[in-house]
Protein backbone atom coordinates (compact mmCIF):
# COMPACT_ATOMS: atom_id res chain seq x y z
CA UNK A 1 0.00 0.00 0.00
CA UNK A 2 2.96 2.10 0.89
CA UNK A 3 4.90 2.03 -2.59
CA UNK A 4 1.33 2.41 -4.24
CA UNK A 5 0.14 5.40 -2.47
CA UNK A 6 3.93 7.06 -3.46
CA UNK A 7 3.36 5.80 -7.04
CA UNK A 8 -0.39 7.38 -7.15
CA UNK A 9 1.85 10.40 -5.86
CA UNK A 10 4.73 10.25 -8.40
CA UNK A 11 2.42 9.34 -11.67
CA UNK A 12 0.81 13.09 -11.91
CA UNK A 13 3.81 14.58 -12.00
CA UNK A 14 5.48 12.38 -14.30
CA UNK A 15 2.72 12.47 -16.54
CA UNK A 16 2.74 16.53 -16.82
CA UNK A 17 6.35 16.84 -16.56
CA UNK A 18 6.20 20.13 -14.44
CA UNK A 19 7.20 20.43 -10.70
CA UNK A 20 3.79 19.85 -8.50
CA UNK A 21 4.36 21.94 -5.64
CA UNK A 22 3.56 20.03 -2.62
CA UNK A 23 1.25 21.84 -0.45
CA UNK A 24 2.33 22.12 3.28
CA UNK A 25 1.26 24.69 5.75
CA UNK A 26 3.70 26.85 6.88
CA UNK A 27 4.37 26.03 10.66
CA UNK A 28 5.23 21.90 9.52
CA UNK A 29 7.62 23.49 6.76
CA UNK A 30 8.80 25.49 9.47
CA UNK A 31 9.36 22.26 11.64
CA UNK A 32 10.55 20.41 8.55
CA UNK A 33 13.38 22.36 7.54
CA UNK A 34 14.76 22.25 11.70
CA UNK A 35 14.55 18.74 10.93
CA UNK A 36 16.58 18.56 8.22
CA UNK A 37 18.91 21.14 9.01
CA UNK A 38 19.54 19.53 12.58
CA UNK A 39 18.38 15.67 12.65
CA UNK A 40 19.45 15.39 8.28
CA UNK A 41 22.38 17.34 9.12
CA UNK A 42 24.00 15.13 11.88
CA UNK A 43 25.11 13.01 8.87
CA UNK A 44 24.56 14.90 5.79
CA UNK A 45 26.07 18.64 7.50
CA UNK A 46 24.00 21.11 8.20
CA UNK A 47 24.69 23.51 5.77
CA UNK A 48 24.33 19.88 3.47
CA UNK A 49 27.35 19.82 2.06
CA UNK A 50 28.19 16.24 3.07
CA UNK A 51 28.97 14.04 6.26
CA UNK A 52 29.32 10.14 6.07
CA UNK A 53 26.34 10.42 4.29
CA UNK A 54 26.43 12.62 0.78
CA UNK A 55 25.96 16.13 0.35
CA UNK A 56 22.82 17.21 -0.32
CA UNK A 57 23.49 20.54 -2.43
CA UNK A 58 21.11 21.33 -5.74
CA UNK A 59 24.06 20.43 -7.75
CA UNK A 60 24.92 16.96 -6.36
CA UNK A 61 21.04 16.31 -6.52
CA UNK A 62 20.34 17.44 -10.22
CA UNK A 63 20.48 13.83 -11.94
CA UNK A 64 17.25 12.62 -9.48
CA UNK A 65 13.90 14.10 -10.03
CA UNK A 66 12.47 15.30 -6.62
CA UNK A 67 9.45 12.56 -6.18
CA UNK A 68 12.85 9.93 -6.69
CA UNK A 69 14.38 11.43 -3.59
CA UNK A 70 11.20 11.22 -1.90
CA UNK A 71 11.20 7.89 -2.44
CA UNK A 72 14.61 7.74 -0.70
CA UNK A 73 13.53 9.87 2.23
CA UNK A 74 10.80 7.26 2.68
CA UNK A 75 12.04 4.83 2.29
CA UNK A 76 15.90 4.87 3.11
CA UNK A 77 18.69 3.54 1.08
CA UNK A 78 19.46 0.01 1.95
CA UNK A 79 23.47 -1.42 1.99
CA UNK A 80 23.94 2.59 3.62
CA UNK A 81 23.21 4.11 6.87
CA UNK A 82 20.64 5.82 5.30
CA UNK A 83 17.22 4.93 7.35
CA UNK A 84 13.17 4.81 6.10
CA UNK A 85 12.39 8.33 7.83
CA UNK A 86 8.36 7.13 6.83
CA UNK A 87 7.22 7.27 10.41
CA UNK A 88 7.97 10.82 10.54
CA UNK A 89 6.82 12.46 7.33
CA UNK A 90 3.77 11.93 5.11
CA UNK A 91 4.20 11.57 0.96
CA UNK A 92 3.60 15.13 0.18
CA UNK A 93 5.92 16.51 3.53
CA UNK A 94 9.03 14.41 1.66
CA UNK A 95 8.20 15.17 -1.88
CA UNK A 96 7.84 19.21 -0.53
CA UNK A 97 11.40 18.39 1.30
CA UNK A 98 12.89 17.13 -1.94
CA UNK A 99 11.59 19.83 -4.08
CA UNK A 100 13.53 22.15 -1.38
CA UNK A 101 17.12 19.82 -1.88
CA UNK A 102 16.82 20.24 -4.89
CA UNK A 103 16.12 24.20 -4.89
CA UNK A 104 18.52 24.72 -2.25
CA UNK A 105 17.36 25.17 1.06
CA UNK A 106 18.03 28.96 2.63
CA UNK A 107 20.52 28.43 5.08
CA UNK B 1 56.43 67.83 25.61
CA UNK B 2 54.48 66.38 27.73
CA UNK B 3 51.74 65.52 25.77
CA UNK B 4 54.37 64.08 23.09
CA UNK B 5 55.47 61.89 26.10
CA UNK B 6 52.03 61.15 26.59
CA UNK B 7 51.56 59.41 23.40
CA UNK B 8 54.72 57.77 23.55
CA UNK B 9 54.25 56.46 26.93
CA UNK B 10 50.36 55.45 25.45
CA UNK B 11 51.74 54.07 22.11
CA UNK B 12 54.07 51.38 24.62
CA UNK B 13 50.88 50.60 26.23
CA UNK B 14 48.64 49.51 23.63
CA UNK B 15 49.26 46.43 22.93
CA UNK B 16 49.25 45.61 26.27
CA UNK B 17 45.79 46.40 26.28
CA UNK B 18 44.75 43.54 24.62
CA UNK B 19 47.02 41.11 26.90
CA UNK B 20 45.05 42.44 29.86
CA UNK B 21 41.95 41.48 28.39
CA UNK B 22 43.31 37.81 28.68
CA UNK B 23 42.35 36.07 32.11
CA UNK B 24 45.13 34.91 34.63
CA UNK B 25 43.87 32.17 36.52
CA UNK B 26 44.21 28.40 36.22
CA UNK B 27 42.65 26.62 33.07
CA UNK B 28 41.70 23.35 35.30
CA UNK B 29 38.24 23.95 35.73
CA UNK B 30 37.21 25.56 32.51
CA UNK B 31 35.81 24.14 28.93
CA UNK B 32 34.57 24.99 26.21
CA UNK B 33 30.83 24.62 24.48
CA UNK B 34 30.16 23.85 20.75
CA UNK B 35 27.36 26.20 19.64
CA UNK B 36 26.83 24.16 16.16
CA UNK B 37 24.48 26.13 14.50
CA UNK B 38 26.34 29.74 15.02
CA UNK B 39 30.32 28.07 14.37
CA UNK B 40 31.00 29.42 17.99
CA UNK B 41 31.57 28.08 20.60
CA UNK B 42 31.92 29.27 24.34
CA UNK B 43 34.34 29.26 27.08
CA UNK B 44 33.29 28.35 30.39
CA UNK B 45 34.16 28.32 34.19
CA UNK B 46 32.90 24.74 35.79
CA UNK B 47 33.36 25.85 38.96
CA UNK B 48 30.76 28.87 39.04
CA UNK B 49 28.96 27.61 36.16
CA UNK B 50 29.44 30.95 34.42
CA UNK B 51 30.64 32.01 30.51
CA UNK B 52 33.70 33.58 30.48
CA UNK B 53 34.14 34.06 26.82
CA UNK B 54 32.35 33.61 23.21
CA UNK B 55 34.83 32.86 20.06
CA UNK B 56 32.94 33.14 16.98
CA UNK B 57 34.48 32.90 13.47
CA UNK B 58 34.85 28.51 13.56
CA UNK B 59 33.30 27.51 10.38
CA UNK B 60 30.58 24.72 10.39
CA UNK B 61 30.34 22.70 13.42
CA UNK B 62 27.86 20.18 12.39
CA UNK B 63 29.98 18.17 13.61
CA UNK B 64 32.56 19.18 15.85
CA UNK B 65 34.73 18.17 18.20
CA UNK B 66 38.31 19.64 20.50
CA UNK B 67 40.77 18.16 22.04
CA UNK B 68 43.32 20.26 24.37
CA UNK B 69 46.71 21.26 24.65
CA UNK B 70 48.84 20.08 27.30
CA UNK B 71 48.49 23.31 29.23
CA UNK B 72 45.30 23.02 29.14
CA UNK B 73 45.48 26.64 28.09
CA UNK B 74 44.66 25.81 23.72
CA UNK B 75 42.07 23.88 22.83
CA UNK B 76 42.17 22.59 19.35
CA UNK B 77 38.04 22.42 17.19
CA UNK B 78 37.93 20.43 14.04
CA UNK B 79 34.86 21.65 12.36
CA UNK B 80 32.82 19.39 9.68
CA UNK B 81 33.91 21.89 6.41
CA UNK B 82 37.66 20.81 7.01
CA UNK B 83 38.41 23.48 9.38
CA UNK B 84 40.67 23.20 12.28
CA UNK B 85 40.86 25.81 14.38
CA UNK B 86 43.53 26.71 17.37
CA UNK B 87 41.24 28.83 20.22
CA UNK B 88 43.29 30.58 23.25
CA UNK B 89 41.11 29.81 26.34
CA UNK B 90 42.29 32.47 28.30
CA UNK B 91 41.82 35.03 25.82
CA UNK B 92 39.16 33.57 24.40
CA UNK B 93 40.34 34.01 20.60
CA UNK B 94 41.34 32.31 17.58
CA UNK B 95 45.19 31.78 17.77
CA UNK B 96 45.03 30.15 14.36
CA UNK B 97 42.71 28.64 11.92
CA UNK B 98 43.01 27.06 8.54
CA UNK B 99 40.61 24.88 5.90
CA UNK B 100 43.13 21.56 5.75
CA UNK B 101 40.63 19.41 4.01
CA UNK B 102 36.81 19.38 2.59
CA UNK B 103 34.91 17.95 4.95
CA UNK B 104 36.53 16.67 8.29
CA UNK B 105 34.91 14.07 11.23
CA UNK B 106 37.22 14.99 14.39
CA UNK B 107 40.97 14.59 15.39
CA UNK B 108 43.15 13.85 18.12
CA UNK B 109 46.88 15.14 19.60
CA UNK B 110 49.67 13.08 20.07
CA UNK B 111 50.83 11.43 23.35
CA UNK B 112 53.55 14.54 23.56
CA UNK B 113 51.51 17.19 22.78
CA UNK B 114 53.17 17.91 19.40
CA UNK B 115 51.50 17.08 17.00
CA UNK B 116 47.23 17.21 15.64
CA UNK B 117 46.10 14.69 14.03
CA UNK B 118 42.63 15.03 11.47
CA UNK B 119 40.38 12.85 10.10
CA UNK B 120 39.49 13.56 6.81
CA UNK B 121 35.88 12.83 4.71
CA UNK B 122 36.79 14.23 1.60
CA UNK B 123 39.28 13.86 0.87
CA UNK B 124 39.65 10.42 2.96
CA UNK B 125 42.89 10.24 4.73
CA UNK B 126 44.60 11.85 7.96
CA UNK B 127 46.35 14.71 8.34
CA UNK B 128 49.08 15.41 10.74
CA UNK B 129 49.78 19.26 12.16
CA UNK B 130 52.03 20.79 14.02
CA UNK B 131 50.21 21.81 17.56
CA UNK B 132 52.06 24.82 17.61
CA UNK B 133 51.94 26.91 14.61
CA UNK B 134 49.25 23.89 12.12
CA UNK B 135 52.00 23.76 9.71
CA UNK B 136 51.67 20.62 7.97
CA UNK B 137 53.55 17.44 8.95
CA UNK B 138 52.25 14.75 7.22
CA UNK B 139 49.48 13.65 4.85
CA UNK B 140 48.50 9.98 4.69
CA UNK B 141 45.46 9.49 2.08
CA UNK B 142 43.28 6.69 2.76
CA UNK B 143 42.72 3.44 0.98
CA UNK B 144 41.04 4.46 -2.29
CA UNK B 145 37.59 2.54 -3.29
CA UNK B 146 34.83 2.95 -5.76
CA UNK B 147 31.39 4.43 -4.44
CA UNK B 148 27.97 3.49 -4.99
CA UNK B 149 28.07 6.28 -8.56
CA UNK B 150 31.54 4.93 -9.84
CA UNK B 151 34.15 6.95 -8.89
CA UNK B 152 36.89 6.61 -7.31
CA UNK B 153 37.50 8.46 -3.77
CA UNK B 154 39.61 7.97 -0.80
CA UNK B 155 37.24 5.90 2.34
CA UNK B 156 36.65 7.63 4.73
CA UNK B 157 38.49 7.96 7.81
CA UNK B 158 36.84 7.93 11.16
CA UNK B 159 37.39 6.79 14.83
CA UNK B 160 40.43 8.51 15.19
CA UNK B 161 42.66 8.54 18.75
CA UNK B 162 46.06 9.15 20.06
CA UNK B 163 47.80 6.35 21.63
CA UNK B 164 51.24 5.70 23.53
CA UNK B 165 54.37 5.71 21.97
CA UNK B 166 53.55 8.79 19.68
CA UNK B 167 50.32 6.59 17.68
CA UNK B 168 47.77 7.46 16.24
CA UNK B 169 44.75 4.93 15.00
CA UNK B 170 42.11 5.24 12.89
CA UNK B 171 39.35 3.21 11.05
CA UNK B 172 38.64 3.48 7.17
CA UNK B 173 34.64 3.16 6.73
CA UNK B 174 34.45 2.22 3.18
CA UNK B 175 37.34 0.13 2.96
CA UNK B 176 37.24 -1.99 6.34
CA UNK B 177 40.15 -1.42 7.65
CA UNK B 178 42.14 0.05 11.03
CA UNK B 179 45.40 1.48 10.79
CA UNK B 180 48.20 2.46 13.22
CA UNK B 181 50.15 5.06 12.47
CA UNK B 182 53.33 5.47 14.34
CA UNK B 183 54.95 9.38 13.93
CA UNK B 184 57.78 8.77 16.69
CA UNK B 185 59.75 10.24 13.82
CA UNK B 186 57.45 12.74 12.10
CA UNK B 187 59.48 12.74 8.97
CA UNK B 188 58.58 9.07 8.17
CA UNK B 189 55.06 8.02 9.46
CA UNK B 190 54.96 4.22 9.50
CA UNK B 191 51.69 2.49 8.95
CA UNK B 192 50.35 -1.01 10.14
CA UNK B 193 47.40 -1.36 8.28
CA UNK B 194 44.79 -4.22 9.48
CA UNK B 195 42.80 -5.12 6.59
CA UNK B 196 39.29 -7.13 6.69
CA UNK B 197 38.66 -5.90 10.13
CA UNK B 198 34.79 -5.52 9.55
CA UNK B 199 31.75 -4.06 7.71
CA UNK B 200 31.55 0.07 7.35
CA UNK B 201 33.66 0.58 10.70
CA UNK B 202 31.98 4.16 12.21
CA UNK B 203 33.52 4.98 14.86
CA UNK B 204 36.19 4.00 17.47
CA UNK B 205 37.80 4.46 20.81
CA UNK B 206 41.01 3.26 22.77
CA UNK B 207 40.23 2.10 26.20
CA UNK B 208 42.14 4.85 29.40
CA UNK B 209 45.65 2.96 29.24
CA UNK B 210 45.62 2.89 25.91
CA UNK B 211 45.90 -0.74 25.37
CA UNK B 212 42.95 -1.67 23.39
CA UNK B 213 41.59 -0.17 20.47
CA UNK B 214 38.15 -0.92 19.38
CA UNK B 215 36.07 -0.12 16.21
CA UNK B 216 31.94 0.00 16.20
CA UNK B 217 31.01 -1.61 12.63
CA UNK B 218 27.77 -0.67 11.49
CA UNK B 219 27.15 -3.25 7.93
CA UNK B 220 27.66 -6.08 11.07
CA UNK B 221 27.02 -7.46 14.26
CA UNK B 222 30.11 -7.03 16.14
CA UNK B 223 33.03 -4.78 17.21
CA UNK B 224 36.70 -4.83 15.77
CA UNK B 225 38.99 -5.34 18.11
CA UNK B 226 43.14 -4.57 18.06
CA UNK B 227 45.36 -5.15 21.17
CA UNK B 228 48.39 -2.08 20.63
CA UNK B 229 50.23 -4.75 22.93
CA UNK B 230 50.06 -7.30 20.29
CA UNK B 231 49.26 -5.68 17.11
CA UNK B 232 51.28 -8.64 15.92
CA UNK B 233 47.83 -10.64 16.93
CA UNK B 234 45.50 -8.72 14.27
CA UNK B 235 42.05 -7.09 14.68
CA UNK B 236 39.31 -9.51 15.77
CA UNK B 237 35.71 -9.61 16.18
CA UNK B 238 34.27 -9.45 19.39
CA UNK B 239 30.54 -9.80 20.46
CA UNK B 240 29.31 -10.57 16.81
CA UNK B 241 26.34 -12.38 17.85
CA UNK B 242 24.96 -9.29 20.19
CA UNK B 243 22.62 -8.89 17.62
CA UNK B 244 21.44 -12.62 16.33
CA UNK B 245 17.94 -12.85 15.92
CA UNK B 246 16.54 -9.63 16.74
CA UNK B 247 15.38 -7.00 13.78
CA UNK B 248 17.68 -4.15 13.79
CA UNK B 249 15.70 -0.61 14.00
CA UNK B 250 16.41 2.23 11.37
CA UNK B 251 19.47 3.81 12.77
CA UNK B 252 18.33 7.78 12.88
CA UNK B 253 21.09 8.58 14.22
CA UNK B 254 24.99 7.07 14.18
CA UNK B 255 26.47 6.28 18.10
CA UNK B 256 29.58 7.77 19.20
CA UNK B 257 31.98 5.61 21.02
CA UNK B 258 34.18 8.29 23.00
CA UNK B 259 34.09 8.20 25.97
CA UNK B 260 34.88 5.25 27.01
CA UNK B 261 32.63 3.34 30.14
CA UNK B 262 34.57 1.59 32.28
CA UNK B 263 33.85 0.00 35.48
CA UNK B 264 35.31 -2.98 37.72
CA UNK B 265 36.78 -4.59 34.33
CA UNK B 266 32.99 -4.20 32.50
CA UNK B 267 33.12 -1.83 29.42
CA UNK B 268 29.80 -0.56 28.08
CA UNK B 269 28.95 0.25 24.79
CA UNK B 270 26.03 1.63 22.79
CA UNK B 271 24.01 -1.74 20.40
CA UNK B 272 23.78 -0.50 17.16
CA UNK B 273 20.08 -0.74 15.60
CA UNK B 274 18.53 -1.71 19.14
CA UNK B 275 17.22 0.13 22.55
CA UNK B 276 20.12 -1.67 24.29
CA UNK B 277 23.46 -0.88 26.28
CA UNK B 278 25.71 -3.90 26.05
CA UNK B 279 27.43 -4.74 28.92
CA UNK B 280 30.50 -6.62 27.87
CA UNK B 281 33.53 -8.67 30.52
CA UNK B 282 36.57 -6.27 29.51
CA UNK B 283 39.14 -9.80 30.58
CA UNK B 284 37.58 -12.03 27.92
CA UNK B 285 35.24 -9.79 25.48
CA UNK B 286 32.04 -11.75 25.87
CA UNK B 287 28.52 -10.03 26.46
CA UNK B 288 27.55 -9.71 30.42
CA UNK B 289 24.27 -8.64 29.64
CA UNK B 290 21.89 -6.16 27.61
CA UNK B 291 20.40 -3.29 29.43
CA UNK B 292 17.35 -3.14 28.12
CA UNK B 293 16.90 1.58 27.56
CA UNK B 294 14.40 3.95 26.37
CA UNK B 295 15.76 4.27 22.79
CA UNK B 296 19.23 3.75 21.01
CA UNK B 297 22.06 4.86 22.38
CA UNK B 298 24.61 7.73 20.80
CA UNK B 299 26.65 8.53 24.36
CA UNK B 300 27.31 5.96 26.69
CA UNK B 301 29.61 7.65 29.58
CA UNK B 302 30.77 6.49 32.52
CA UNK B 303 31.05 9.12 35.87
CA UNK B 304 35.15 9.29 36.32
CA UNK B 305 34.79 6.89 38.78
CA UNK B 306 33.19 4.00 37.35
CA UNK B 307 29.73 4.22 39.41
CA UNK B 308 27.32 5.39 37.35
CA UNK B 309 27.03 5.40 33.43
CA UNK B 310 24.87 7.83 32.02
CA UNK B 311 23.06 7.68 28.52
CA UNK B 312 21.59 9.79 25.64
CA UNK B 313 19.75 8.43 22.64
CA UNK B 314 19.02 9.11 19.03
CA UNK B 315 16.23 10.99 17.51
CA UNK B 316 13.03 10.53 17.77
CA UNK B 317 14.28 9.71 21.51
CA UNK B 318 16.62 12.40 21.86
CA UNK B 319 14.74 14.41 24.55
CA UNK B 320 15.62 11.69 27.49
CA UNK B 321 19.16 10.72 29.59
CA UNK B 322 18.86 7.41 31.71
CA UNK B 323 21.18 6.24 34.07
CA UNK B 324 22.72 3.06 35.04
CA UNK B 325 24.06 1.99 38.40
CA UNK B 326 27.05 -0.26 37.26
CA UNK B 327 26.90 -2.44 40.10
CA UNK B 328 23.20 -3.66 39.60
CA UNK B 329 22.90 -3.29 35.96
CA UNK B 330 19.57 -1.51 36.28
CA UNK B 331 18.38 2.19 35.60
CA UNK B 332 17.93 4.08 38.22
CA UNK B 333 16.88 7.27 36.49
CA UNK B 334 15.39 9.04 33.50
CA UNK B 335 16.00 12.33 32.93
CA UNK B 336 13.45 14.43 30.55
CA UNK B 337 16.04 17.13 29.41
CA UNK B 338 14.37 18.35 26.16
CA UNK B 339 14.16 18.03 22.52
CA UNK B 340 18.22 17.61 21.31
CA UNK B 341 19.74 16.47 24.54
CA UNK B 342 22.85 15.66 22.29
CA UNK B 343 25.74 15.69 24.54
CA UNK B 344 27.12 14.65 28.23
CA UNK B 345 30.74 16.39 29.55
CA UNK B 346 31.45 14.98 33.37
CA UNK B 347 33.14 17.52 35.88
CA UNK B 348 37.09 15.96 36.19
CA UNK B 349 35.92 14.19 39.15
CA UNK B 350 32.34 13.46 38.50
CA UNK B 351 30.29 15.01 41.33
CA UNK B 352 28.37 17.14 37.90
CA UNK B 353 27.35 16.38 34.50
CA UNK B 354 26.97 19.36 31.55
CA UNK B 355 24.73 18.29 29.33
CA UNK B 356 23.36 20.15 25.95
CA UNK B 357 19.69 20.33 24.98
CA UNK B 358 20.07 21.72 21.64
CA UNK B 359 15.87 23.02 20.82
CA UNK B 360 16.02 24.77 24.48
CA UNK B 361 18.98 26.69 23.40
CA UNK B 362 20.78 25.97 27.15
CA UNK B 363 23.33 23.58 28.86
CA UNK B 364 21.86 22.47 32.12
CA UNK B 365 24.17 20.89 34.94
CA UNK B 366 22.97 18.04 37.26
CA UNK B 367 24.26 16.71 39.78
CA UNK B 368 25.34 13.31 39.61
CA UNK B 369 24.44 12.34 43.44
CA UNK B 370 21.11 13.14 43.00
CA UNK B 371 20.13 13.80 39.57
CA UNK B 372 18.77 16.30 40.34
CA UNK B 373 18.95 19.75 37.71
CA UNK B 374 20.98 22.42 39.82
CA UNK B 375 22.02 25.06 36.88
CA UNK B 376 21.29 26.34 33.68
CA UNK B 377 23.69 28.43 30.91
CA UNK B 378 22.14 30.21 27.87
CA UNK B 379 23.92 28.41 25.10
CA UNK B 380 22.85 28.63 21.21
CA UNK B 381 22.00 24.98 19.75
CA UNK B 382 24.71 23.91 22.27
CA UNK B 383 26.40 20.42 21.21
CA UNK B 384 29.67 18.96 21.93
CA UNK B 385 31.10 20.02 25.48
CA UNK B 386 35.08 19.62 26.40
CA UNK B 387 36.40 20.07 30.12
CA UNK B 388 40.34 20.61 29.78
CA UNK B 389 40.82 17.01 31.89
CA UNK B 390 40.34 15.92 28.65
CA UNK B 391 43.80 17.13 28.10
CA UNK B 392 45.25 14.65 30.18
CA UNK B 393 43.63 11.59 28.83
CA UNK B 394 44.49 9.39 26.06
CA UNK B 395 42.30 8.58 23.84
CA UNK B 396 40.29 12.48 24.25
Amino acid sequence: MKSLSILLLVIPVVMTGTAVQAEIVSPRQAELLYLLKHDCGSCHGMRLEGGLGPALTPKRLQSWQAEQLAVTILHGRPGTPMPPWRPFFTDSEALWLAQQLKQGVRR
Amino acid sequence: MKSLRFLLVTMLLLPGLSLAECLTRGTGDMGIIIERAAGSLKVVDTTNHSELFRVEGLGDLSHASAVYSRNERYVYIFGRDGGLTKVDILCGRIVKRIIQGGNSIGGAISQDGSLIAVSNYKPGGVKIFSADDLSLIADIPATSVTDRDGHRKGSKTVGLVDAPDQRFVVSLYDSGESWIIDMSDPAKPAIQRFENIGSLPYDGLITPNGRYYIAGLFGQDGLSLLDLWHPEKGARLILDDYGRGQKKLPVYKMPHLEGWAMADDRAFLPAVGQHAVLVVDSKDWKEIKQVPVHGQPVFVMARPDGRQIWVNFAFPHNDTIQVIDTETLEIINTLKPGKGTLHMEFSPRGESVWISVRDKDEVQVYATRTQELTHRLPVDKPSGIFFTSRAHQTGL
